[in-house]
């Protein structure tokens, strides 16, 4: 049977999912619940102090994105803003053209309100990606149309840690506009899981959207950002009181504000360091994997430039994946799994299936997402079960996967 | 006869899987042994010295689960002495076949006729219910022991014995028959979404969609249109 640790240590490999929040971000933070409370909107001091703290936070944050403050718009999240630059642009623009180009492996927040979309009779075209998830810019540009009015495709995938070349299909967007005289299309990209690995400046990037997160980069939960370009019109989806410059009603978040650009300044000046330690702890993993486990494969890039360094995705052959994380999970180490059994829908990963896997490779497959506190002992740790756990899930599998059925998944 | 009547009749206790035992675990305190302590598995290296006279394998591992089980059933008694199993699947596939494979060989062995008339509501009933949407796809223990028994039927020559009695494959590669749809809506499928996501149906080609819909129509109004 499985060895049982003397000590049960909590590992936690799931920062892709959700990340805690940095000690200095609850610290900026706290005074902004009970001493400065104020309403951003008030004219009264406690209001005008409120309100200095989030355009404190918008400066910094615009800072960052090689941006004017007011074009950051602050939101409830990731998701909020990623819907808000969907259906906003496609509510404002739909005179324009009703077409809309994207990737399949976009996240959900962009997929379905594109799917809702679709039902109201816009056109989506989703560019395929290539086995390791990437999508060319070419194909981009030659699946543009008249009638295109906005691009999304995100910066790294939340999956399989793909960075996709945003910068090259930004300039790509630019040459059709120049070529074909207009403004459109726009071009729209999640940066939620790029922020603090990669460079946020929209001008090298040649975006006119950009959405950020605070969870994900060891920020507050319920709060994100989304950067809109100088001059681009948009709706908002919830109406009231007029804040963020009438886009996104409703009482400032001025604590989650306030940590966000905390948040977002640390995320960014650690940025190189944190790469590097990534790099090396997500290689090492990498390693003892495959010096300890056959057959397995992992999904997405190989580890270098074109992959998120704190990302691991990788399918263990002949066993499932929840069955697989709910084991980790009795020894203290959290992950997740792109397996069906987990989701709502009882459907594997479709970014998993839009690289072509089949499904039981689908199900099968375990992330890694690395952060800050996570250390080589974190990975020993985690080294000493895997293997016997993966073992002795294959020993009760019926599944014998013949590797050369599938020629192309080495 | 509401679906929420038929659901409580049939499940020992509706279960809360954030609530259920086990420190706020996914799934039922029995789940959870049974998932981490296996019963019963085909161990390596086991399957050349296990003596068995019958064998049943359901599902696939592209639809998530798969399951396989083998018996020594005592022709005599026509008691199941024996049982091995080897699941592909979450935490609710492994344990209900662990949990299944204790059932008919405790008490000196289940015998066939009585192990024929396990349903997935009796496992899960044993194994401290299980959240909905695992109900279908996870439980595919009493379809292998169908299996495993034709086989020991086919194998001695008793080919009346055979069962299929009433039941049509409607989907052949996850070996959905009418009797799982009736079940399905029985436990509330409406549609054919409800269908497709309770029995996976059509996962692997969409060609038994239709008779799968023709099918939900007909027990839909058999049992909830008065």
């Amino acid at each position: 049977m499985l060895p049982k640790p003397k000590k049960i240590r909590e590992i936690y490999f799931d920062h892709a999912a959700t990340a805690y929040t940095d000690e200095r971000v609850v610290k900026a933070m706290l005074p902004y619940y009970s001493k400065t409370y104020g309403n951003p909107s008030s004219l009264h001091r406690a209001g005008r102090e409120a309100n200095a703290a989030v355009n404190d936070s918008r400066r910094k944050i615009a800072q960052i994105l090689h941006a004017l403050p007011e074009n950051i718009i602050f939101v409830g999240g990731g998701t909020a803003s990623d819907n808000l630059a969907i259906y906003g642009m496609a509510r404002a623009h739909e005179q324009r053209g009703k077409h809309i180009i994207t990737i399949p492996i976009e996240h959900h927040a962009i997929l379905h309100p594109l799917e809702d979309l679709e039902k109201q009779g816009w056109k989506i075209t989703k560019v395929k990606v290539n086995e390791e998830g990437f999508v060319s810019p070419e194909e981009i540009y030659k699946s543009i149309r008249p009638d295109t009015v906005l691009i999304s495709v995100m910066y790294t995938n939340n999956e399989i840690g793909v960075i996709e070349p945003i910068a090259d299909i930004g300039r790509v967007i630019l040459k059709y506009r120049k070529e074909h005289n207009t403004p459109y299309p726009y071009f729209h990209t999640d940066a939620c899981q790029a922020a603090g690995y990669l460079s946020l400046d929209v001008e090298k990037l040649h975006v006119d959207f950009l959405t950020l997160n605070g969870s994900k980069i060891y920020g507050p939960k319920g709060i994100g950002a989304l950067y809109i370009r100088r001059g681009i019109k948009i709706k908002p989806m919830i109406l009231g009181g007029g804040q963020e410059r009438n886009l996104n009603a409703g009482t400032e978040n001025v604590p989650g504000i306030v940590g966000l650009a905390k948040a977002l300044e640390i995320a960014q000046n650690e940025k190189e360091k944190e790469n590097k330690k990534m790099r090396k702890l997500s290689l090492y993993l990498w390693k003892k994997i495959q010096e300890k486990i056959q057959n397995i494969k992992l999904n997405g890039p190989e580890i270098g430039d074109d992959r998120l360094s704190s990302n691991l995705n990788i399918t263990f052959m002949d066993i499932e994946g929840e069955s697989l994380l709910l084991y980790l999970d009795e020894y203290g180490i959290m992950c997740s799994t792109g397996s069906a059994c987990t989701s709502e829908s009882l459907e594997p990963s479709h970014v998993l299936r839009a690289l072509g896997m089949p499904y039981e490779y689908a199900h099968g497959s375990l992330r890694f997402s690395l952060g800050r506190r996570n250390t080589k002992q974190d990975v020993d740790y985690l080294m000493k079960y895997l293997p016997v756990i993966v073992e002795q899930l294959r020993e009760m599998s019926p599944v014998r996967m013949e590797k050369q059925k599938h020629a192309r998944y080495k | 006869m509401s679906d929420e009547a038929i659901k409580k009749e049939n499940l020992s206790e509706e279960v809360n899987i954030r609530e259920a035992g086990g420190g706020g675990w996914l799934y039922s305190d029995v789940v959870k042994d049974h998932f981490f302590n296996p019963r019963n598995f085909m161990r390596y290296g086991e399957e050349e010295k296990f003596e068995f006279n019958a064998m049943g394998r359901v599902g696939s591992p592209a639809c998530g689960d798969e399951m396989v089980l083998w018996l020594k059933i005592e022709p005599e008694t026509e008691k199941i002495k024996e049982c091995r199993w080897r699941t592909f699947g979450c935490g609710s596939a492994i344990a209900s076949t662990s949990v299944l494979s204790e059932m008919i060989t405790e008490k000196d062995g289940m015998k066939i006729e009585d192990a024929l008339k396990i349903k997935p509501q009796d496992i899960i009933a044993r194994l401290g219910g299980l959240p909905d949407r695992k109900i279908h796809c996870s439980v595919l223990g009493d379809k292998a022991l169908q299996a495993a028994i034709n086989d020991y039927f086919r194998k001695t020559g008793k080919h009346e014995r055979v069962l299929t009695a009433g039941a049509k494959v409607i989907d052949s590669v996850l070996n959905i028959t009418d009797k799982d749809i009736e079940e399905a809506v029985l436990e509330g499928a409406k549609t054919i979404e409800d269908l497709q996501k309770k029995l996976k149906i059509g996962a692997l080609g969409k060609d038994s969609l239709p008779a799968a819909e023709e099918l939900l129509k007909f027990y839909l109004e058999k049992y909830f249109k008065s």
